[in-house]
Parts: structure tokens; C-alpha cells; sequence
């Protein structure tokens, strides 16, 4: 308080072109000066901070309010995995490794494999989480998923079945985030749709004198994929705007988020929001356009990458 | 103090005027029913029966606490077996969805537990819940800025709408939408899905629930009546 009054004082002393001729020399200094202001008000008052730039329909790091980050697909990385993918959403990085291994078919259906999701955020990639079991946030994606696979029927489970009633592929799909700045949820549907879009299942005859399984390594086939649902997420702020694709200090001020997960037919196999602030049917209507956007970019990105990777 | 007499309220709703698939089950909703909750709850509908109970504002943890509002907590208890990842996934849809309503900026640095249990299952489980949790909050006097309710859609293979839909109709639709609305202008709160679905029929399901969830508060607002007129 002292000191801004003895500042003042040192103002109105000096001469008006005085001070005027002291702006021009102190530019540079006070560019400066008004980026640790800048900093420091984002510390104190973020909601307000980020407020500042919706009000002129952009963000702090340059992006619209209806532009992704870019997004990069990187298939087949793990050579240990039967099939892989790595996939960065601006710096938000999630990588799925699928491992395929026998089991008993379920008594209930003796027709039909497995396939069993796990989204893992460990500690590596953001300081919000502990070592230990997994917790909520993780259990949460991992159920949302689990819904994605089961609804959009993305692999037939009878396709996964060698024997009807004694052996059955299961797939463990294990999708690790290896840095979190939001929108994990994009990110890890699309990381395990290039995943299994990689995998490739060796023959499996059953020896009827034995009654063992025989694996043809040499001979490999791909999983026949029916469908390819992509997510888009969005965050609601104050109630009434919507911005897609948030980071993590997006989602950590938003007062509700959406995802919305759409296949190429323009069917909707989820549409997730968590609670938050409510919508009307209006805003619900632009959210799904802007899906239908996102889901013809993303399915260009993986026609790319599939293809670049079946010329090797 | 003792706690109140019970204020039983039995009150069914008949098909809305949209038709015969539109119908709702019937309702019963019976309050202040547990002594050591602050609210409590009980909602009944058709089959379906969900328990609730309402701790708060009460202490709250030194790690769990916020500055400026309330940290709200569910736990959702299933009817048979430990509760496991799907469990969770429906509390953050309960809790979200309670965190957009209740008024937290009242009650800093206090916690708001809801204990929710399983009584029996028939369909619609996720509706019921959010049901009994805003009449429990209602019990216990929780600030809240609009009541809520949970209204469950199920549209079967021919693309027929069916409303609070039993386990046998859950189980042979093509897709399930429950959706929370709230009660000043029918905004969607939440909504989780199961199935597949085009967009003119989530618009369609939106509709019908948005016209089902006025009979609800139709209810909660007669029940409650009834129960502050006695005494």
C-alpha cells in the first residue's frame, strides 16, 4: 500500500512530458513488467483470467473455440503388444498396448470371447495422481471404455470364439496415459481404435486327437473392425459456452463437461455427461455437429496411418 | 429428538398424453425414515426400490476439504456383492450431477455425504437413484438452486419409445438413454447411454423425458405438501 502510494506520489511530480518521454524509454521494461502481472493475475483469479480470452472467442494457447489440437497416431510401436498404438492429443499423450491370449468362453455364452479394457493413470502423468489402486477418475474411463466397446459393437465377440464352449480369444487392452492435459477420454478411444485396428490374431486349429490348441504363428489375420467410433469431448463454461477439446486447466474451471461418441453412420454409441451445468437442446444439437466434423478428420488421420503401415 | 412420523404418500401417475408406450410406473416416495441421517429417503418405482441418506453439512477431512464450497461425496451400494468399477462410474454421474444443483458456495469447507442402497432392482435403476437422492436432499435441507429428477428411455429394435422402461424391456432394447433434468426449465443435467441411437431419436427420447420429468415434479412438489400441511 505504501509503496503504490509512493509511486503515485512519483508520478504526479514529474511533468507531463516528462512521464511521457519515460513511457517510451520504459517500454520494453514494462512489456515485461506486464507479463509477470499477466502471470500473476492467472494465479489469483484463473476463472477470470481465462473469462478475458472467451470474451474475444479464443483461448490462451491461440486455438478457436471449436478447434482440436493436433493429433498424432502412431500405430504399431510395441513390438512385445499384438497390436499398438500411441496417440497425442496436443500434449496429452495415451498409449494402448492389445495382448490376446486363450481363455474359456463365458458358461452363459459359448459363443463369445472377451475383451477387457483397463485404463492406467499412474503418477507419471500428472502430479493429481498417487501410486496405488486406481482411482476414481481412472476406473471412471475405464468403465466409459468398456460402454464405448460394448455399444458400438466395434468387434463382434463371436469373432473373437475358436471352439464354441472351450476356447475363446480375450483381448486385454491396457491403455496407459503417459501425460495428462486433459481430454483423456478422446484420446484413449482413439488409441484403442488404432490398436485394434493393429492387431493381427494367429490361426488357431484345435487338434481333435489331442484336444490342443495348435497356433500357426506364420499365419496371421486381422480383426475384422466394423466400426470406428470417435469421441469429442467438450467443456461448458459459466453455464452457457462450450469449447472443444479442453486441456486440463480447461476442465479443471469448466462447470460441466460432454463427450459424445459418434461412428461413421452418424449413430451416437455414447453420450456421456457427467452431470455439470445443464444443457438445452439447442447447444446438444451443435455439440453433435461439431461431432460429425471430428469424426470424418479422425477417420481420415487413421485411413492415412493404416495405410502407410500395410505398404511397409 | 425423536424423529417425525412418517409421512407415507402413495401417489401414481397414468399415461402421459403422448400414449400408451409414454406411461410412467407407479410412484411412492416416503421421507424421514432412517434416524441417524440427516435427510433420508426412500423412492419407489414400479419394482424398483432405492434407499437414501443424506449426511451434511458435517466435518469434513483436512485433504478432501475445499475453500469456497462444499466437497459432496456418493456412495452407491449395490444390492448383491461388493461394489466394483461400474458402481463408481454411476456415483460421479450422481455426484456431478447433485454438484451442479446443490448450492456449495453456502457451506464451505464442509462435506455432504450421500449413502445410497440398492432394495431391489426392476429397470431403471440409475432414475430411481437420482430420484431418491434429491428427495433425501430435500429432506435434510440442503440449499439447493433447482430439484432434479432422473427419467430413463428405452427404445427398442422397431424404434418404439418406452418410458421408465422394467429389466425384461431394459434388456431386449436396442438402446437405454437416462437422462437428469432439472426442474426450472427441463435442462439436461446428465445423461448416460447405452446402445445405439441416431440423433433424431436421442431428440425424440430428450422430448418425451423432458414431458415425463413434469409429472415427477408434479409428485415431488404434492408429496412434499402433503407432508408440511400434517403437521
Amino acid at each position: 500500500m505504501l509503496r503504490e502510494k509512493g509511486t503515485r506520489f512519483l508520478v504526479d511530480s514529474v511533468g507531463a512530458e516528462q512521464a511521457r518521454v519515460l513511457e517510451t524509454e520504459v517500454a520494453p521494461a514494462q512489456a515485461k513488467a506486464r507479463e509477470k502481472m499477466a502471470a500473476g493475475f492467472k494465479t489469483v483469479e484463473p476463472l477470470e483470467y481465462y473469462r478475458r480470452f472467451l470474451k474475444e472467442n479464443c483461448r490462451p494457447d491461440g486455438r478457436e473455440l471449436g478447434e482440436f489440437r493436433t493429433t498424432t497416431v502412431n500405430i504399431g510401436s510395441v513390438s512385445t503388444a499384438d497390436g499398438s498404438a500411441l496417440v497425442k492429443l496436443g500434449n496429452t499423450a495415451v498409449i494402448c498396448g492389445i495382448k490376446a491370449e486363450f481363455a474359456a468362453p463365458p458358461p452363459d455364452a459359448p459363443d463369445k470371447g472377451y475383451v477387457v479394457p483397463n485404463v492406467d493413470l499412474p503418477p507419471l502423468c500428472s502430479s493429481r495422481f498417487r501410486s496405488g489402486p486406481p482411482g476414481e477418475e481412472a476406473q471412471v474411463a475405464s468403465q466409459f471404455i468398456a460402454d464405448v466397446i460394448e455399444n458400438s459393437q466395434i468387434i463382434l465377440k463371436e469373432d473373437l470364439c475358436i471352439s464354441p464352449g472351450k476356447l475363446a480369444w480375450v483381448l486385454y487392452c491396457d491403455l496407459i496415459c503417459l501425460d495428462y492435459d486433459g481430454n483423456i477420454l478422446d484420446a484413449c478411444t482413439c488409441a484403442l481404435l488404432a490398436a485394434l485396428k493393429n492387431v493381427q490374431l494367429p490361426e488357431v486349429t484345435i487338434n481333435e486327437e489331442t484336444a490342443l490348441a495348435e497356433v500357426n504363428l506364420k499365419k496371421k489375420r486381422y480383426l475384422n473392425i466394423r466400426t470406428h467410433p470417435v469421441a469429442t469431448s467438450f467443456a461448458v463454461f459459466d453455464d452457457t459456452l462450450l469449447i472443444v477439446d479442453p486441456t486440463g486447466e480447461e476442465e479443471h474451471l469448466a462447470t460441466g463437461t460432454l463427450t459424445v461418441v459418434m461412428d461413421e453412420e452418424g449413430k451416437l454409441c455414447c453420450l456421456h455427461k457427467p452431470g455439470g451445468s445443464g444443457l438445452t437442446g439447442a447447444k446438444l444439437q451443435d455439440c453433435l455437429s461439431r461431432a460429425v466434423t471430428r469424426h470424418k478428420e479422425i477417420k481420415k488421420l487413421m485411413d492415412e496411418v493404416i495405410k502407410s503401415m500395410k505398404a511397409k | 429428538m425423536q424423529s417425525e412420523a412418517k409421512i407415507h404418500t402413495e401417489h401414481g401417475t397414468d399415461s402421459s398424453p403422448q400414449g400408451p408406450g409414454c406411461s410412467l410406473r407407479h410412484f411412492a416416495c416416503e421421507q424421514n425414515l432412517l434416524s441417524r441421517p440427516d435427510g433420508s429417503a426412500s423412492f419407489l418405482q414400479g419394482d424398483t426400490s432405492v434407499l437414501a441418506g443424506v449426511y451434511g453439512p458435517a466435518e469434513v477431512k483436512v485433504s478432501k476439504e475445499i475453500f469456497n464450497k462444499a466437497t459432496l461425496e456418493v456412495i452407491l451400494r449395490p444390492k448383491i456383492g461388493l461394489p466394483g468399477v461400474a458402481e463408481k462410474s454411476r456415483e460421479r454421474l450422481i455426484r456431478n450431477t447433485c454438484e451442479a444443483v446443490v448450492l456449495g458456495a453456502l457451506h464451505p469447507r464442509t462435506s455432504i455425504t450421500i449413502v445410497l442402497q440398492v432394495i431391489s432392482d426392476a429397470g431403471s435403476l440409475m432414475a430411481c437413484c437420482l430420484n431418491a437422492t434429491c428427495m433425501a436432499l430435500v429432506d435434510a435441507g440442503v440449499p439447493m438452486q433447482a430439484l432434479f429428477c432422473g427419467v430413463t428411455c428405452a427404445l427398442d429394435s422397431d424404434g418404439t419409445l418406452v418410458l421408465d422402461p422394467t429389466a425384461k424391456q431394459e434388456k431386449e432394447a436396442r438402446a437405454v438413454l437416462t437422462f437428469a433434468l432439472d426442474s426450472v426449465d427441463q435442462k439436461l443435467l446428465m445423461s448416460t447411454t447405452k446402445g445405439l441411437y441416431s440423433n433424431a431419436e436421442l431428440q425424440q427420447c430428450l422430448a418425451a423425458a423432458q414431458a415425463a420429468s413434469q409429472h415427477v415434479f408434479r409428485f415431488y412438489r404434492e408429496s412434499l405438501q402433503r407432508r408440511y400441511s400434517k403437521s
